[in-house]
């Protein structure tokens, strides 16, 4: 069963046409590779899902719910959850801090609540924090151990799981990933892949897109590929058929 | 208990040592004495900040805010109490308190939430003209005067959501800036509010006791009638802060400052960036105008003239130089910034261009200020983590 469902999405920037008529389906529990080159329209795929983006055409449904154009907020109620190609982590903020806007879902915003009832508040507190430590401790045990220190403190391969584990902590139904090995070397980049796939065991129904150049991690995890150029799906499949498609060597080596 | 008895040790020396250079700050007369006391503070407060001692006083203090919060209020009544003879300095010490009531509002706006608010004066102004009517024209109990004049600094302020809702960052500023200047052109023009000449503001008179009587404690002493404004409003703001303390140790602040950092990482998280903008701000504009109506009722006249631009401006540094965010910062900085310039007669005609110099050398040097604010302390009593 599709879990989400994107059928002739367009997204216009002006005259320019950034995705075109695009179909693309998300199988619930399946990993998705999204693949294309530079400017192809993956980005703009994802912003445009989670309401950054209007799309000037088509439809997305997500779990049976029509959340074409709907808000950053509602998208997020139906269970979406990203990452960004830029880390985009409040860097001032404790690692709890930051994990616990991804669990804002979760927790409770009332005024009373907040304010007034301070026991009930300290418990979500608690809940929170185990609940924080138990996911960064699949990533890293030693991040596990710093959650309330600045993550301006950290270095790069740590705000990158942190922003994994932002997404994940609310528990989201489909997770989107952007490019999670900018700026990360190759070893760090499986490491954290292998973390990512751990961590998932934990949210069996979990499904993924994942945004990547490294191919290497796009053929190692993902059981689907979909390929873009100029905002249009130019293939999908599996990633060996993908990979040895003509138009996918076109659209990245050119035409010779 | 070592560790206890040591962090409560820090915070009773911290308080004793606010609370000998308050009263000596407010009861010297000599300039150099002023000037030299004033360097001194500043010097200390950056030792404060920057050694561990800071850190270690906020902390004892929020493992057991109640306590630290109580014993900060008798060690200023103490102040107040020494220095009861005095009106001078016991208006200087209550106009502290409630300017500080004030900053409280604006640290939530823009130290938490990042609304740069350059109308602050504006919103205390509002507190002081609907206190200065409904006192004066309506048989109104005084505390539903003072609430009323809070809401209606925070409905008025509404009409600026929708703007400030659509711009970011220095377009915020520049909506406050021209709602500040328009405040005071209005009261210039307006009759019924007084034009120019202003408006006299009854004294307050609480549940039957009036507060513009001197206190009369025995035969031959007498406390100045200010003394009932100093508690009034020390009052007022302890109230104020424990509010944005427990404001920022929540969920609710945590949402704050995702919507300062980052907008739309907020908002993909579910975050609704409207809602909370609108609370931060109609709540720092009540604080304002709280503050303002009993500001009104305490110097019993009020004029355009002082709810300028110049005014707000001087809030908004308060902020800065205490630490922007940081609530404990707002105590010493108010203290400094209001009661320097009655004090040295030579910077009062420029205290504006100091004022300017003193931002633009704290954004440069110490952007986080006198006390820079620290991390969310979520398990005060365990230490970190």
């Amino acid at each position: 069963m599709s879990i989400l469902a994107a059928h002739g999405l367009t997204v216009k920037f002006g005259g320019l046409i950034a995705l075109d008529a695009l179909d693309l389906e998300l199988q619930s529990g399946e990993v998705l590779g999204l693949i294309g080159p530079n400017g192809s329209g993956k980005t703009t795929f994802f912003n445009a899902l989670t309401g950054l983006y209007r799309p000037a055409g088509g439809r997305v449904v997500v779990n049976g719910k029509d959340i074409t154009g709907a808000s950053p907020q509602a998208v997020s109620a139906a269970g979406l959850a990203r990452t960004f190609q830029r880390s985009r982590l409040c860097l001032p903020l404790s690692v709890f801090d930051n994990l616990m806007i991804g669990n804002h879902r979760n927790l409770d915003h009332g005024i009373w609540a907040n304010l007034v009832r301070r026991g009930a508040l300290q418990r979500q507190i608690e809940a929170g924090a185990a609940k924080a430590r138990t996911l960064t401790a699949i990533f890293s045990a030693a991040l596990a151990g710093r959650l309330f220190d600045p993550v301006a403190a950290l270095p790069m391969i740590d705000r990158r799981r942190i922003e994994i584990c932002r997404a994940l902590i609310g528990e989201p139904r489909i997770l989107l990933l952007d490019e999670p090995s900018a700026g990360m070397t190759h070893d760090e980049t499986h490491e954290l892949m292998d973390d990512l796939m751990a961590a998932r065991e934990r949210l069996p129904a979990l499904s993924i897109i994942l945004i990547e150049h490294e191919m290497k991690v796009i053929e190692r995890v993902t059981d689907r590929c979909a390929v873009l150029n100029y905002g249009r799906k130019i293939c999908e499949g599996a990633y060996r058929d993908v990979a040895g498609d003509e138009r996918v060597r076109k659209a990245y080596l050119g035409e010779d | 208990m070592p560790e206890r008895f040591k962090s409560a040790t820090s915070v009773l020396l911290a308080l004793t040592a606010f609370a000998v250079f308050t009263y000596l700050f407010l009861e010297i007369e000599q300039q150099w004495e002023v000037v030299a006391l004033a360097i001194g503070a500043i010097v200390a407060l950056q030792i404060f900040g920057r050694s561990g001692i800071a850190a270690r006083v906020e902390r004892s203090a929020a493992a057991n805010q109640r306590g630290a919060v109580t014993l900060t209020v008798i060690s200023v009544l103490v102040v107040a109490a020494a220095l009861h003879e005095s009106h001078f300095a016991l208006l200087m010490l209550a106009t502290v308190a409630l300017y500080v009531t004030a900053c409280l509002g604006l640290t939530i706006q823009f130290g938490y939430a990042g609304i740069v608010n350059f109308a602050g004066a504006a919103f205390f102004g509002i507190g002081c003209y609907t206190t200065a009517v409904l006192a004066a024209h309506t048989p109104l109990p005084h505390v539903v005067v003072v609430g009323a004049s809070g809401l209606t600094a925070a409905l008025i302020g509404s009409a600026l959501i929708l703007p400030i809702l659509r711009t970011r960052g220095h377009y915020v500023a520049l909506i406050t800036i021209a709602f500040s200047i328009l405040f005071k052109t209005f009261l210039e023009v307006n009759d019924t509010l007084g034009g120019p000449q202003g408006l006299k503001v009854p004294g307050m008179a609480l549940f039957g006791w009036s507060f513009n009587e001197p206190i009369r404690i025995t035969e031959n002493l007498e406390a100045s009638f200010y003394l009932n404004y100093v508690v009034l409003a020390v009052a007022l703001a302890a109230l104020a802060f424990v509010l944005v303390k427990r404001l920022e140790r929540s969920w609710i602040g945590l949402n704050f400052d995702a919507v300062r950092l980052d907008e739309t990482a907020a908002a993909v998280f579910g975050i609704g960036v409207a809602r909370w903008k609108i609370l931060a701000f109609t709540l720092g504009n009540f604080l304002a105008g709280v503050a303002g109506a009993i500001y009104a009722m305490m110097i019993g006249f009020i004029a355009p003239n002082s709810f300028t631009f110049g005014d707000s401006l001087i809030l908004v540094s308060i902020v800065i130089l205490g630490g922007l965010g940081n609530a404990l910062g707002v105590i010493p900085a108010a203290l400094l910034l209001l009661v320097l310039p009655e004090k040295l007669q030579v910077i009062q005609e420029y205290r504006f261009l100091l004022y300017s110099i003193l931002v633009i050398l704290i954004l440069l040097y110490r952007p986080d200020g006198l006390l820079p604010r620290r991390l969310r302390e979520y398990f005060p009593q365990r230490g970190r983590g």
